[in-house]
């Protein structure tokens, strides 16, 4: 671990597509077995600080460590022992699930290759479709092997990007069990998504937008210092139509914020005062109801996509 | 009633334009089809109207006059006034005159006995010799009928007054022709050869080229630059396969032409393999740096065409090399083909030595060295 109590290490990393500022002045520290939620919408330049972070892009300035090593010149080192999981699946169609384990093992110049392979697909339960093609495999199936494969090499730090996009609920929750286990081992992780309950599953966040990154630390913290209010509003036995009603909420004073919630509806202010009064007076003698709510997660980071966008396009 | 007016149209001119838009916008932004479309007419046109000559004049020619008198003078210049032949050495042996056509570095060797003049005067009727490379049967074919004529016509015109008895009814002297190598003629003693070269650069060409675009389009070269592997791994590991590939085609080529069309096997078949080896070498590089430039695999075999049209044309396989001008000759120079072309020939049908086949060799390994620096640099270590 050369010293340093992080895994990942980087400040003020920029990166530019043309004349697009992708990354944004990023800094970053994840510490050892710390799982790390990059969250923020697509096109974010999440992929892309990912990329920068394993020696797959050069950061055209800041300067960073990863595992240790530097990433502007010791690529080849960080490359040995980081597992990278690509948004897309990358792994080879036309080869079985075992030629595909085997073919990584090697390149990896693993010694005790044939027994590293074997005791993988035994533990990711892939031992049954071993001679199965990649190609054929449904898309749980597919993530289970591309984790398998970048785990392979026994890395210290895993790079997911987007792993569980497509996949469903329960193998999603089974792969998050993994990572969990996987932490415990001193295995750290930086996963980007987009769910909701699984950013909840990270140790810390950071959330990314437009190649900045506008907050991080754990997810109560997050929530926290976003200092956001949230009401929900729902209607007894009223039918009204949510989308009117949401409509007509926002841009009133106080409401920053109105998400439909099934048949309630959740109304986020930063002005806690302001926000109470306009909701107080709506429902004043009408059989509408009204909590006081924690604010969610979800809340927060549609709050910090919204303004993050309006800020870009001023 | 409104459902009457529905109609469902058999053809709708709006949807059928909104295709024909699509396909504009599409082949806009497509560059690599767009150059085809443009750059293969303008290519084969050029090739096909100035470079290729089905009727190749200015061939090399040594010639070895032992009998220094006027009436050799005149049918060396009359040779010359032919146009196909192009005088370029003059040598005094036979071994020296074989050398050369060994080489390919002269298309023939005309000879003047010593005892020329004086057999001519005794109406002996003396024999002038043209040694012909017949490798290529098409070359030589026109170049030895001009002779001929050309050579009546100076009999008409020069035995004439004191020396009309010359230009009698029985010719004063013959032209007799030895065509080498291929004493009948034969076509496929010459094309059988060069398609090995042919087939290797299509397939060895192509096929690398889709390799690495193949990892691109499926993403899987993300997944390879994040793993420790080298480039020169990548690149050379990749190679393998289709050098046995290539091997297997040469293979079936040598049988069949050996079997089937009987074309000579005059030299050894280790040989042959070798060059064989560094001919596959050339083309694989080739075939690594075009796939490192497309985008797709379409675009590679786009690509792989641009490459495969002048191997075709301008390196000895279709047409004569020696009849096309300079500058075609210049660029068909820097075409591997070329060199494998003579060099299987050269193997195949004249049975020649390492020596002979040196100036062959070292452009093929010079051109496989250069274009895998080339491969090396284009492959992305990166995704910048």
């Amino acid at each position: 671990m050369n010293g340093s109590e992080y895994v990942i290490d980087v400040s003020e990393i920029n990166k530019y597509f043309g004349d697009k500022h992708v990354v944004n002045n990023l800094s970053l520290k994840i510490k050892r077995g710390e799982i790390v939620g990059f969250l923020g919408p697509n096109g974010s330049g999440k992929t892309t600080s990912i990329r920068m972070m394993c020696g797959l892009l050069t950061p055209d300035s800041g300067v960073g460590r990863c595992l240790g090593f530097d990433i502007l010149t010791e690529r080849e080192q960080i490359k040995r022992r980081v597992g990278y999981m690509t948004q897309r699946f990358s792994y080879w169609d036309d080869l079985s699930i075992h030629e595909n384990l085997d073919f990584i093992a090697r390149i990896y110049g693993m010694k005790n290759r044939r027994e590293a392979v074997e005791r993988s697909l035994e533990t990711l339960g892939l031992t049954s479709r071993a001679k199965q093609l990649a190609g054929s495999l449904s898309g749980g199936w597919k993530q289970r092997l591309a984790l398998a494969a970048c785990m392979l090499h026994e890395p210290e730090l895993l790079l997911l990007d987007e792993p569980t996009a497509g996949v469903d609920p329960k193998a999603r929750r089974e792969f998050w069990e993994e990572l969990h286990h996987l932490a415990s081992r001193g295995i750290s992780v930086l996963v980007s998504t987009h769910y909701m309950d699984e950013a909840e599953r990270c140790h810390k966040l950071a959330y990314i937008s437009y190649g900045k990154l506008l907050a991080q630390g754990t997810a109560a913290e997050i929530i926290e210092n976003q200092k956001l209010f949230t009401w929900s509003l729902s209607f007894g036995k009223l039918t009204p139509d949510l989308a009117l009603v949401s409509e007509a909420l926002k841009g009133t004073p106080g409401v920053d914020q109105v998400i439909m919630f099934g048949t309630s509806l959740h109304v986020t202010g930063k002005d806690e005062a302001a926000l109470e009064r306009t909701l107080r007076q709506l429902t004043e003698g009408s059989a509408m109801r009204l909590e006081p709510l924690q604010t969610s997660l979800e809340d927060v980071f549609i709050h910090l996509m919204n303004t993050s966008s309006a800020d870009n396009f001023v | 009633m409104n459902n009457k007016s529905e109609t469902i149209e058999v053809f709708s001119f709006s949807r059928w334009w909104g295709v024909v838009l699509k396909e504009f916008l599409q082949l806009r932004r497509d560059r690599i089809t767009l150059i085809m479309i443009i750059g293969i007419p303008i290519m084969e046109l050029v090739l096909f109207g100035f470079a290729i000559n089905t009727d190749p004049k200015h061939q090399t020619t040594a010639v070895m006059v032992a009998d220094h008198s006027e009436f050799s003078r005149n049918i060396l210049s009359t040779l010359q006034n032919t146009d196909y032949f192009n005088i370029v050495k003059t040598v005094s042996s036979e071994v020296t005159a074989r050398e050369l056509l060994a080489k390919g570095e002269v298309q023939f060797v005309v000879s003047i006995p010593s005892d020329f003049s004086r057999k001519l005067l005794r109406e002996e009727h003396p024999a002038i010799l043209v040694e012909a490379d017949a490798t290529d049967p098409s070359a030589m074919g026109s170049a030895i009928n001009a002779l001929n004529q050309s050579i009546q016509k100076l009999i008409e015109k020069d035995f004439n007054g004191s020396l009309s008895y010359l230009s009698g009814a029985s010719p004063a002297f013959e032209v007799r022709v030895h065509r080498l190598y291929n004493p009948e003629g034969i076509t496929q003693y010459n094309i059988i050869p060069g398609l090995m070269g042919v087939i290797l650069t299509m397939t060895m060409v192509m096929m690398t080229g889709l390799a690495m675009t193949r990892e691109r389009e499926r993403g899987t070269m993300e997944n390879l630059l994040s793993t420790p592997v080298r480039p020169i791994e990548v690149i050379t590991g990749k190679i393998v396969p289709y050098i046995f590939i290539g091997l297997i085609q040469s293979t079936i080529i040598l049988i069949a032409g050996r079997f089937l069309f009987h074309v000579p096997f005059l030299g050894d078949i280790f040989k042959v393999y070798s060059a064989v080896l560094l001919f596959i070498a050339a083309n694989l590089t080739v075939g690594i740096t075009l796939s490192s430039l497309a985008q797709n695999q379409l675009q590679a075999v786009q690509l792989t065409f641009f490459y495969f049209l002048p191997s075709l044309l301008l390196t000895g396989f279709m047409f004569p090399f020696q009849g096309m001008p300079k500058w075609a000759q210049a660029i068909g120079s820097l075409f591997p083909m070329t060199y494998f072309n003579r060099l299987i020939r050269g193997i195949l049908l004249k049975g020649n030595v390492w020596i002979e086949l040196w100036p062959n060799i070292w452009p093929l390994i010079l051109f496989t060295t250069v274009v895998m620096v080339i491969a090396i640099k284009f492959y992305r270590r990166t995704l910048d």
